[in-house]
């Protein structure tokens, strides 16, 4: 039933994952990479190797081509790669249960790390679960793999790096979008003079950033800004966006609504397999609690890139190297001393790359009224449960997530809340008048991800002689 | 301060509950001491069976006078728990086990009791359409059913409170002395005093008779269970097997609950359990076995609820054997749920009364005595 057991198995494709596993062939480990999609590259650098092979990847950006490097470098050092596998299940002590999609199978590492990246912040505003609203990150995915570009209708609704980058994206694929609804609240030159240090050693990212914002005036892109209240309106499916702007309520039509609010990491994994967490208030999400090198309190867990902290694709990367020599270091393959001596640089680089994080967080701090949204907003898309149906429990005594999931229903859908985990701590919150530590977040119980039946059966069947 | 009541239930499960429902009813002020809140592991957690069907035979009279209080829920609590009498299925495979039932039935046929019935292939096909095809027949009761164990477990703790009950939430025992005329409840946030206390603490139920002095060779037991994505509806009675370990429902929005006891790891001290990938392949297994169509179910969940088990696997319902005052009702080792309602009676009979009529001589807490150590 299981493969040999490997050094270190890596949960996650992206640049954390990906950096990680080549940095620990370096170290002589052997290594397994577990990755949903079909080749690596993760969410930022998805499909990198055929957009470059259908000459696609210039027009995405340098950033992206970057990628090519890092997967490229992965492909020739060795380690086993299970594509198109989900990981679904990490048992403490290193049992990976992951499957194709027919079979499960089970993978043992000796060390894992999760690598699993960033969800998107939900965005639950009213109309949000009509048909033509999906999030940027959505259209992301289909711009990237089917080269699917939004028609002239479809606005973008939100604020983070991401919204902007895609809109220049599309432009630049030749598209055409009715315009952005930027809803940073945070005032960009106040913000700017506040984080002055960062925003000086990040310049790149804030020269990058003013690139699009030129490239998106020159194409004579509608951008609206100090936007608040969005609502997507329609019967049946969007037809219409409504917002509020300096006071005053607008409105106009839409054939298609793309929000975006920034991201979370993605911890139902860490969460699954019993890490501590803790809030982070600067960034409004849980996050697992690591030491330097990745390592969380359960043994033989380590955890890099955004399913740690947000910091972007090239911090990922340098913690994916920083959580291999962790790992290096505590099976004996190196010494405290080497591993102390190889992250010192790596250290470096990731104070430069992550210099501008405070200012960003800053700026695009999510609305409260999208964390803690108004009662007829519906919060629990599987499970149909509003943000008043989550006030009512507290109002009846629930005093954290899973007994409100006990009382209403929500968070007990397919996607065991991934969706609405964030808005029920925060809505629950402030009900209470708690903390979102002490609320704490819903328990997330195996599997990880969508798996039928059969396909855990296989694991007792192959036990069975079938 | 010290707050004095009559008796003192230790655990806010269906079981602690009932008894504290039973007993406010009677004109007992009654407070109930929960660590985390009501419902919060197996009462709340498990799959929600309700049956008589098949159950050892000394629990069998207490359990069959105990299915009058789920056809009548509503009017003991207010609220029918998600209570549905669907119906209860054991399914045989082959005719060795389909032989087995018949003989099954016959023992408790000369217990006076006829509530279990044999059926054969063409029966089972009538009632089951969706069962796999080489079952040749099953024991069935058709008053059996299943509820909503959090609804029903929320709804005697309400009930209860409204009969003046008092359920704190959040307040773990941590301690327990016997003072003259009664005992004193030494939670983490405050102190109780009563005469007599109720151990209804489920998984932990072991460590709390540790405190008033009792040792029993107890177990816990993590029983597995997996939900799936809501489907059509195709199953209506629950389906349980002869040869597998599987309990097999379809809830009223849905999904599939499967369940039938395959263990994972529980941790007392840290209040948690993990499920065992291995063992619930086995449950997926059993399930596709008996249910073809299951195998392509997406599953949404899996979970373990936790309890405490003895070594013969039926409860101890009794006054404390050396510790008087102390009344303990635990050990239901993964099948106490559709005994909760009537066994809230019998505690509270052993309270107010000392006895009961109701049949609760083979759950004596002396029939480990040789197991247990002095005092």
């Amino acid at each position: 039933m299981s493969d040999r057991p490997f050094d270190l198995v890596v949960i996650g494709g992206g640049p954390a994952g990906l950096a990680a596993a080549s940095q620990a062939r370096q170290l002589g480990l052997s290594v397994a990479l577990v990755d949903e999609q079909p080749a690596p590259g993760g969410q930022i650098y998805r499909a990198v190797e055929r957009a470059e092979a259908e000459g696609r990847a210039t027009a995405l950006g340098e950033d992206y081509r970057h990628g090519l490097g890092l997967v490229r470098a992965f492909h020739e050092c060795g380690a086993t790669l299970f594509a198109s596998h989900q990981a679904w299940q990490v048992e403490p002590g290193g049992r990976v249960f992951a499957t194709d999609g027919k079979a499960s199978r089970l993978i043992e590492g000796r060390r894992v790390l999760v690598a699993v990246g960033a969800i998107e912040r939900p965005v639950p505003i009213r109309g949000w679960t009509l048909p033509g609203v999906m999030s940027v990150g959505a259209a992301q995915i289909l711009h990237k793999t089917i080269g699917l570009v939004p028609d002239a209708g479809v606005w973008i609704a939100g604020s983070g790096p991401l919204t902007l980058h895609f809109a220049a994206e599309i432009v630049a694929a030749g598209g055409r979008i009715a315009g952005i609804l930027d809803t940073a609240h945070g005032r960009l030159p106040e913000t700017a003079l506040r984080h002055l240090g960062g925003v000086v050693r990040g310049w790149r990212y804030v020269a990058r950033g003013l690139g699009y914002l030129a490239r998106l005036r020159m194409a004579d892109v509608r951008r609206v800004s100090g936007v608040e209240n969005v609502e997507a309106l329609g019967e049946g499916r969007v037809e219409r966006v409504r917002w509020r702007s300096g006071g005053q309520w607008q409105e106009a039509p839409a054939s298609g609504l793309l929000l975006h609010e920034g991201v979370v990491p993605n911890t139902h994994m860490t969460m699954a397999i019993g890490c501590a967490h803790d809030w982070d208030e600067a960034q409004k999400c849980f996050r697992p609690r690591t030491d330097r090198f990745g390592m969380t309190d359960v043994e033989a867990i380590l955890v890099a890139g955004d399913c740690g902290s947000i910091g972007g694709a090239r911090v990922a990367e340098c913690r994916g190297r920083l959580a291999a020599l962790g790992a290096a270091a505590s099976l004996g393959v190196i010494s405290a001393a080497e591993r102390d001596r190889l992250a010192g640089p790596v250290e470096a680089e990731v104070s430069a790359h992550g210099a501008l994080r405070g200012f960003l967080d800053d700026l695009y701090a999510p609305a409260a009224e999208l964390c803690v949204p108004p009662d007829d907003v519906m919060v629990c898309r599987c499970e149909g449960i509003t943000a008043g149906r989550i006030r009512e429990a507290a109002s009846l005594g629930c005093r954290g997530p899973n007994q409100v999931k006990s009382f209403t229903r929500c968070g007990m859908g397919p996607c065991q809340g991934r969706m609405c985990g964030p808005t029920v701590t925060a809505t629950l919150a402030a009900a209470l008048g708690m903390t979102p530590q002490e609320v704490g977040a819903f328990r997330i119980r195996p599997p990880l991800k969508p798996l039928r039946l059969g396909e855990l059966a296989a694991l007792a069947d192959a036990e069975a002689g079938e | 301060m010290i707050r004095e009541a009559d008796a003192i239930v230790v655990g806010g499960g269906l079981h602690g509950c009932s008894a504290a429902l039973q007993l406010a009813l009677r004109g007992l002020r009654v407070v109930v001491l929960e660590r985390r809140h009501v419902g919060r592991h197996a009462s709340g957690i498990n799959a929600g069976g309700v049956r008589t069907l098949g159950r050892d035979l000394a629990e069998v009279p207490l359990s069959v006078l105990g299915m009058a209080y789920w056809h009548r829920l509503s009017e003991l609590v207010g609220d029918d728990g998600g209570f549905t009498p669907c119906g209860q299925v054991k399914v045989a495979e082959t005719h060795d086990e389909l032989a087995g039932l018949e003989k099954r039935a016959l023992a408790v046929r000369s217990l006076g009791m006829e509530h279990e019935r044999v059926i054969d292939g063409d029966e089972l096909r009538r009632r089951v359409p969706a069962i796999a095809s080489h079952c040749v027949g099953a024991m069935v009761v058709d008053g059996d059913g299943a509820a909503d164990p959090y609804r029903a477990t929320s709804a005697f703790a309400a009930r209860a409170r409204s009969a003046g009950a008092q359920i704190l939430e959040g307040e773990g025992v941590v301690g327990l002395e016997r003072q003259p005329g009664g005992w004193l409840v030494v939670g983490e946030r405050g102190r109780y005093r009563a005469p007599v206390v109720v151990n209804a603490a489920g998984a932990w139920a072991g460590r709390m008779a540790s405190l008033a002095g009792d040792e029993f060779p107890l177990k816990t037991r993590a029983s597995m269970m997996l939900v799936t994505e809501r489907m059509p509806p195709f199953v209506e009675p629950v389906v349980g097997s002869v040869g597998r370990a599987l309990s097999f429902k379809q809830s009223s929005a849905g999904t599939v609950i499967i369940g039938g006891g395959q263990q994972g790891r529980a941790d007392l001290d840290r209040e948690q359990a993990w499920v065992n990938v291995a063992n619930l392949a086995r449950s997926a297994r059993a399930a596709a076995a008996l249910f073809p169509v299951i195998r392509q179910a997406r599953i949404v969940r899996s979970w373990c609820g936790i309890e405490a088990e003895t070594p013969d696997r039926i409860p101890i319902i009794d006054h404390s054997p050396r510790a008087p005052g102390i009344v303990h009702v635990f050990g239901f080792s993964g099948h106490g749920f559709q005994l909760g309602p009537v066994c809230g009676v019998a505690v509270a009979d052993l309270v107010t009364r000392g006895s009961t009529t109701l049949p609760i001589a083979p759950f004596s807490a002396r029939r480990f005595a040789a197991a247990a150590k002095a005092a």
